[in-house]
């Protein structure tokens, strides 16, 4: 049997920096305040839930690779640092191989906007500096150098479901032994073009960006052993009838829980979105929480949020155990489960 | 209830892993290509086969503007001649996704897979459709508060959907996982699917890598003036930069169990794969290819060989200046005594760089040589640099080849590197 702890957490979101403003937040049960993000040529700006500059600057800032960076890689990079605690210095001084998954949906789409709005102008002098910045992976790659790592490392891109993929992968690599640890990352930024497309498809749902992040290994932890227990299968859906059934698939897949456990969703607090999921789980006997609700719509990075929310109240000893269900944006409904201890995962 | 009974036993989970088995062994079943050289396996074949190039003037696109104005374009059939689906959906297939239609079907048909619909797709891209995504991008700054077709644009451009539309066209709704790690996004896919098979975790898989020409890509290349003026020459002297191509390279992979189950025709066998990252740059390999060298090192011992028994190295070679001298210095240091004789040749010199594809083509590059005792030559090349130890396949050649090595590095420093052997 497989055993993949969680070691560690990380979290930059609408509510701040860190995991620590990440539970207020949630405690507080208050959507986050919206910012205006303007659209060229529109009369309206869009209402966002964007992240707030950190309160001080990060070291992780000086390094070389982060000079030129925008946002997607310092987000990640700050989930990853807190997630790693003081084995992100072991993993820079060649004493663990930190293996990373990163996740996303929409990509590195601010440079991705302005690097092309350079070539509609004039290709011959779109910037050299901001191209490689445009590439999905990165983030990944800024990570990896940050670290010294040279374990494998993966940029999957999905939707929201995709970071319970990753969290798959990782358990694979951890079991072949291809690293000691490893990171797996949500992360999306926030940037007019996403917002607008977003516009396109839900006009009350208010964007989010950020990322978080779980550090695994095979190991137990000392103290506050979280384990992850299970991930189900990524369930496809097209329609409504099938985003019903596909989010009742993962509830079957999954314990039915009990009054001492958590069910972390992905609900937005709007009824016609939330419709499926919250048919499958309106009998959950426990304690409820849907982080996008109160900080906003970011994909794969809320899918981040959601894990670690839940592994936070485990961590804790707010809850037992705790059941993820994610209903993705356009593609698979997915689920997985972590529980406290070493508690048998499922067989 | 206990957590056991509330699981259907339908098929495994994501995690927890299978129960562990002896590993797999992996075949391939089908391969599907589509490249600036054709359409399919024998086009393909033969151009390889000959050294034959497909770079030439770029026609997709203004590119007055640029340094460089070549590439390896495909040259697509009319929508009604390539056997997609008569369904609304298809007719809205961009370039990217038409290419990967192209390539899947040929692996799909080819495999005999009449009904598989669990099997999971593992694709790497590094544009997805790029093209839909520059379409939407020009028309949110040029008609703002207009939102004709956007939304299509947007459901379209994501590489999930393109994965999806061609699934859904062979009947196949298996999960998708899609890979962008840059040039080497094509070789972690395969990578990937094939220790999908290997752990138990899938008894078949539909793996491979697309990519299509857009201006924002050839802009970005050109901008860090990566392309040469002139078709690209990996690994020599004089070489000035890569030339870009386009295309698509599905891999149908299967259990040996799997295959023999249903008397498939066997193309060959991947028995080894390993990814590593290296950290030296954001577009620079380190000089000595540390990355490279571990990445042909642990497939090498995956695969439990060494550098004596491979028989051909495909190079990543761009043809950059800084890409083939690493390359050529990681592969003296991996093959050690064995580089005085191993064969090596980067096919970018017929096709050019298809980036996220790049790898999934040199994987089906290296099926056709395995199959056909031919080592594929740079016809390109004229005086190899004298980094290079090894010898540079520069004339059409007949060889025994039993393994071959196939390397793909990317920006961000992705490396991986697959071995693949002859089936006899």
């Amino acid at each position: 049997m497989s055993h993949v702890f969680v070691h560690g957490l990380g979290a930059v979101s609408p509510a701040g920096w860190g995991v620590p403003a990440l539970r207020a937040a949630l405690e507080r049960a208050e959507p986050v305040p919206q910012t205006d993000l303007l659209r060229p040529g529109w009369p309206r700006p869009l209402r966002v839930r964007a992240v707030p500059p950190p309160l001080t600057r990060p070291a992780f800032l000086s390094h070389p690779r982060y000079r030129r960076a925008s946002v997607i890689s310092h987000h990640p990079v700050a989930a990853a640092l807190e997630a790693l605690g003081p084995d992100a210095a072991r993993a820079q001084a060649g004493e663990l191989r930190i293996a990373s998954i990163l996740c996303m949906m929409a990509g590195c789409v601010t440079y991705s906007r302005r690097f092309y709005e350079e070539v509609l102008q004039d290709p011959s002098t779109a910037s050299p500096l901001l191209f490689p910045e445009t590439v999905f992976n990165a983030p990944a790659s800024h990570l990896a150098a940050y670290l010294g790592s040279r374990a494998p490392s993966y940029t999957m891109v999905g939707d929201d479901t995709v970071f319970l993929q990753g969290l798959a992968v990782a358990a694979d690599w951890l079991a072949a032994g291809k690293a000691d640890g490893c990171l797996v990352i949500g992360v999306e930024e926030m940037d007019w073009l996403v917002g607008d497309a977003l516009h396109l498809f839900a006009r009350d749902a208010i964007l989010g960006a950020g990322a978080g992040a779980l550090y695994l290994r095979r190991e137990a932890p000392a103290v506050n052993a979280i384990e992850l227990a299970a991930i189900t299968d990524v369930v496809p859906f097209s329609s409504e009838a099938d985003r019903v059934k596909a989010a009742q698939v993962v509830r079957q897949q999954l314990p039915p829980g009990s009054p001492q456990e958590l069910w972390c969703g992905s609900s937005q607090g709007r009824v016609r979105t939330d419709r499926a999921e919250s048919a499958a789980w309106q009998d959950w006997p426990g304690a409820r929480l849907a982080p996008k609700q109160w900080l906003g719509e970011a994909f794969t990075a809320a899918a981040a949020w959601q894990c670690v929310a839940a592994c936070d109240a485990i961590r804790r000893g707010a809850v037992t155990a705790a059941n993820i269900s994610t209903l993705g944006a356009n593609q698979y409904a997915a689920g997985a489960r972590f529980t406290a201890g070493s508690t048998s995962p499922i067989a | 209830m206990t957590a056991a009974t509330a699981v259907p036993a339908a098929r495994p989970m994501l995690f927890p892993s299978p129960r562990q088995t002896p590993p797999a062994r992996v075949v391939v079943t089908g391969a599907g290509i589509v490249t600036a050289l054709g359409l399919g396996w024998f086009f393909n074949s033969e151009g390889f086969r000959t050294g034959r190039s497909g770079i030439r003037p770029v026609t997709l696109f203004d590119v007055t503007r640029q340094r460089s104005r070549i590439a390896a374009e495909v040259d697509l059939p009319p929508l009604a001649r390539t056997g997609m689906p008569a369904q609304r959906p298809a007719a809205r297939w961009d370039r990217a996704t038409q290419m990967l239609w192209l390539a899947t079907a040929e692996a799909w048909f080819q495999a005999g897979w009449a009904t598989a619909p669990d099997t999971p797709l593992v694709l790497g891209t590094t544009g997805g459709g790029m093209a839909l995504g520059e379409e939407y991008v020009r028309h949110a700054l040029q008609h703002p508060g207009t939102q004709r077709r956007q939304a299509t644009r947007v459901v379209n451009y994501q590489a999930q959907r393109q994965a999806r539309d061609v699934g859904l066209a062979l009947g196949v709704r298996g999960p998708i996982t899609i890979i962008s790690n840059a040039c080497a996004s094509g070789a972690n896919a395969i990578g990937h699917a094939w220790e999908l098979i290997r752990n138990g975790r899938a008894e078949r898989v539909l793996t491979g890598g697309y990519d299509a020409l857009c201006p924002l890509i050839y802009a970005g290349f050109d901008s860090l003036q990566a392309l040469a003026p002139t078709p690209c020459r990996p690994f020599d002297a004089e070489r000035n930069g890569l030339s870009l191509g386009e295309g698509a390279a599905v891999l149908a992979l299967e259990s040996l169990a799997s295959a023999q189950a249903h008397g498939a025709e066997i193309l060959g066998e991947i028995i080894g794969y390993a990814a590593a990252t290296d950290v030296h740059h954001l577009t620079q390999p380190h000089p000595q290819g540390d990355a490279a060298f571990i990445t042909m090192t642990e497939a090498c011992a995956i695969a439990g060989l060494g550098p004596e028994a491979v028989d051909y190295v495909n190079a990543h070679g761009t043809a950059t200046p800084q890409n083939d001298a690493t390359e050529a210095a990681a592969i003296n240091r991996w093959a050690g005594s064995r580089a005085a004789n191993l064969p090596v040749s980067s096919t970018k010199a017929s096709v050019g760089h298809l980036l996220g594809a790049a790898g999934a083509v040199e994987a089906v590059v290296a099926l056709m040589a395995l199959r056909g005792q031919w080592l594929p030559p740079e016809s390109t090349l004229r005086m190899p640099d004298p980094a290079c130890t090894f010898p540079l396949v520069q004339q059409p050649t007949t060889a025994r080849v039993n393994v071959v090595l196939s390397n793909s590095f990317g920006f961000g420093g992705a490396n991986a590197t697959l071995v693949l052997r002859r089936w006899t």
